[in-house]
């Protein structure tokens, strides 16, 4: 099963690797990886999203847990949660492409946030799902480049991770 | 007053009572090095090679139960010290690794002698720090410590950059450490003790089952009241020798790949099993899902919670120190006014002595040809079961095991998770050192030996008066047998040719050699060894053993615990 993991950590040189190197040490799988500092500079927020057996999980969340420089860690899917990803899209938009790629952004709520005169580069939040909904809509030829974020993740309500 | 950072990190090690620093050194720790010259708090005993600075710091640790301390260079220094903690991680025994590195300036441009130590250590170390500015210094030696000996015990390395260690800053050794990200539970859930309590009482087929975490939690005596208090069955793994005193009756002898009949059987067919500082791994229960098969609750005990339900679902885990658990476990059981039932537990032990007596760890003691267990037995009675015994890993380390009976923790030295061949020699200086009165035995073979043989010479220089038990049988033994086992007897590569002179070699160091070819001098041998006019001095016995023998009983890998090949059925 997929689940999203969130964690705090020392914001340290290495701290990444450590996490990257536990993960490939020990064979779970990451099918993405986002991190940034917080509020609190001394910390970072990862959010790891894994997919394995729930024994895998509870074996990948000790683990983390193990990490010297590992604070918190916290499940979100085992609770009510929000999840978005960031997916920035260029796309070979001239003439009447230029119309339909525009409705398109607009439907996903996204927003065309670099025009040239060939491409457009559209912005567009979401879950991975909704993500990859928008560039199954779009014609396939019309893509030039995509990056994504992966996913970040937060409680809904009270369900705070904070030390 | 303003200290360099050598300076700091011979005064830190001072502050932690150190006693003794195994290194070498290079030119990225000159600084330090030129410290320790001058200064008469510990002594540095300066080996041959770094992967024998971390495993007699290991040893020291595992012997003496405080923290280990090995100081190397950059690059190769680190590079050679890996062996060493990966051997310690596994183990989880408490060393603090010192390396140095390139000056600041110079780390990644790939400088002379440099490696990324945190780096290639990151896998196999509890924890690692480069020190990147000399007022951190103090404080990260302070931390290595706390974190090398709390929780799961483990090696940490600090590295530290050239530079750092001729800068100067005011020296304050912090008194404690605090960190919001690091704190081990040491006490366990009451709730789930009263349970395993319980559990305990009502088990027909109980079965104590004690790792190293029993040894390095300093829980022996903890376990044995419980055990006797109860007359429970207990076995040891391979690293939780002498948590149990090995000569009792209510002692199965080990269990796993090598273990006794009766251990592994009961171990099998036990109705609760209780798991104390051990971690259920593929050398100790085989096959997990065979182990499986048979309804048993199993309550386990351990530091480290990520060992709880890793290999093998638990009914009652508890996180804790074992110690703590355990006194608090053994509370409740003498408050408690139910005894375990008299009846079923008789029955239980009538079906383990019927186990036990298949005989399994016979052999066959008329031949002429020396045979390896009957060296360890008389080696056990010669030291009347009260040395310091090291192995190094293969055939002798399982005989060692099986025929040395430990009666107290810390007194047996192996690399039982990683299986380091050539620890037996730096880990007996280790021992020695930590224990200079006592007996500290070497049990090796041919092949083991070779790979760290030129600690010989710092046995010398330090006077370490180590004695050697060579089973030397010309061929890598378990290799050797498994080949025979499993690969239709196609001994490749397992032959080892053109050794050296064994009895000449320990002379060219300025030791004693001994060449022992017949059954009937083994015993005289070992007593000429032992004896008070060899006390200073380390003996290497050469005995020539038979070269076909194999350990019995054995898991093959992938079978189930109770799936053993018997000497007989061969």
């Amino acid at each position: 099963m997929r689940h999203i993991i969130s964690l705090l950590m020392e914001n340290e040189a290495g701290a990444l690797s450590r996490v990257a190197g536990l993960f490939s040490a020990r064979g779970y799988n990451i099918e993405s990886l986002t991190v940034a500092p917080t509020e609190d500079a001394t910390l970072s927020r990862m959010t790891i999203v894994t997919v394995g057996s729930e024994d895998v999980i509870e074996q990948i969340i000790k683990q983390l847990n193990k990490l010297i420089d590992v604070v918190k860690v916290l499940d979100l899917t085992e609770g009510s949660h929000i999840e978005r990803e960031l997916m920035l899209v260029k796309v070979r938009a001239a003439g009447k492409e230029r119309e339909e790629l525009k409705r398109m952004a607009d439907i996903f709520r996204g927003r065309i946030i670099d025009v040239a005169d060939l491409t457009y580069t559209i912005e567009l939040t979401g879950t991975g799902t909704k993500l990859d909904a928008f560039l199954e809509a779009i014609d396939q030829s019309v893509i030039l480049e995509t990056v994504r974020t992966g996913a970040s993740g937060i409680g809904r309500g009270d369900r705070i991770l904070k030390v | 007053m303003e200290l360099t950072g050598a300076e700091i990190v011979t005064r830190c090690l001072a502050e932690e009572g150190v006693e003794f620093v195994f290194g070498y050194p290079g030119g990225a720790v000159l600084n330090i090095y030129d410290e320790i010259f001058k200064q008469s708090k510990f002594k540095h005993v300066l080996v041959r090679h770094e992967q024998a600075a971390v495993h007699a710091a290991d040893a020291f640790a595992r012997a003496s139960g405080k923290v280990g301390v090995a100081l190397v260079t950059s690059g190769p220094g680190a590079t050679n010290a890996i062996t060493g903690i990966a051997t310690a991680y596994m183990d989880s025994i408490p060393v603090v690794i010192l390396s140095g590195q390139v000056p600041t300036a110079a780390i990644g441009l790939d400088a002379f002698q440099e490696v990324d130590a945190v780096g290639i250590t990151r896998p196999c170390v509890k924890h690692n720090f480069l020190v990147k500015d000399v007022r951190e210094l103090a404080s990260t030696i302070k931390k290595a410590f706390h974190i090398a000996a709390t929780g799961r015990p483990g090696p940490v390395l600090v590295d530290i950059p050239k530079d750092v260690t001729y800068h100067k800053t005011e020296f304050a050794y912090p008194d404690t450490v605090s960190m919001r990200s690091y704190n081990p539970v040491l006490k366990g859930h009451s709730g789930q003790i009263r349970k395993a309590a319980q559990m305990l009482l009502e088990a027909r087929r109980p079965m104590i089952y004690t790792g190293g975490g029993v040894v390095l939690g300093n829980a022996s005596e903890q376990i044995t009241e419980l055990a006797k208090l109860l007359h429970y069955p207990v076995t040891n793994t391979l690293m939780g020798l002498g948590g149990y005193p090995a000569t009792d009756r209510q002692f199965l002898g080990m269990l796993g790949m090598h273990g006794t009949y009766e251990a592994n059987m009961a171990m099998q067919h036990c109705d609760v099993l209780l798991a104390v500082g051990a971690r259920f791994d593929d050398r100790v229960i085989g096959n997990p899902a065979h182990f499986a098969r048979e309804q048993r609750r199993i309550i386990h005990v351990d530091v480290d919670p990520s060992s709880i339900s890793k290999r093998v679902k638990v009914d009652v885990p508890i996180v804790g120190d074992v110690q703590q658990v355990l006194d608090e476990l053994l509370k409740l059981l003498k408050a408690s006014k139910e005894k375990p039932d008299e009846a079923a537990l008789n029955t239980w032990w009538t079906q383990i002595e019927l186990w036990r007596s298949r005989n399994c760890l016979k052999y066959n003691r008329e031949s002429e040809i020396i045979k390896p267990q009957y060296v360890v037995e008389k080696l056990w009675e010669v030291t009347r079961g009260d040395a310091f015994v090291t192995s190094d890993v293969g055939q002798h380390q399982m005989w060692a095991a099986q025929f040395y009976k430990f009666d107290k923790p810390r007194r047996w030295l192996n690399s039982g998770g990683l299986g380091t061949m050539g620890v037996g020699l730096p880990y007996a200086m280790g021992a020695q050192l930590a224990h200079p009165e006592s007996t500290v035995a070497c049990i090796t073979g041919e092949s083991s030996i070779q790979m760290c043989i030129q600690e010989l010479s710092t046995c010398k220089q330090y006077r370490m008066p180590v004695k050697i038990v060579n089973l030397n049988n010309r061929y890598m033994g378990m290799v050797r047998q498994w080949q025979e086992f499993f690969y239709g007897s196609r001994y490749a590569e397992s032959y080892m040719d053109s050794l050296p002179d064994f009895v000449k070699l320990a002379e060219a160091y300025g030791h004693v050699g001994m060449r022992i070819e017949k059954t009937a001098d083994v015993e005289a041998a070992l007593k000429e060894a032992f004896s008070p006019a060899m006390k200073e001095r380390l003996v290497f016995m050469d005995f020539i053993t038979d070269q076909t023998e194999n350990v019995f009983p054995m898991v093959e890998g992938g079978k189930g615990l109770s799936e053993m090949i018997l000497a007989e059925e061969l």
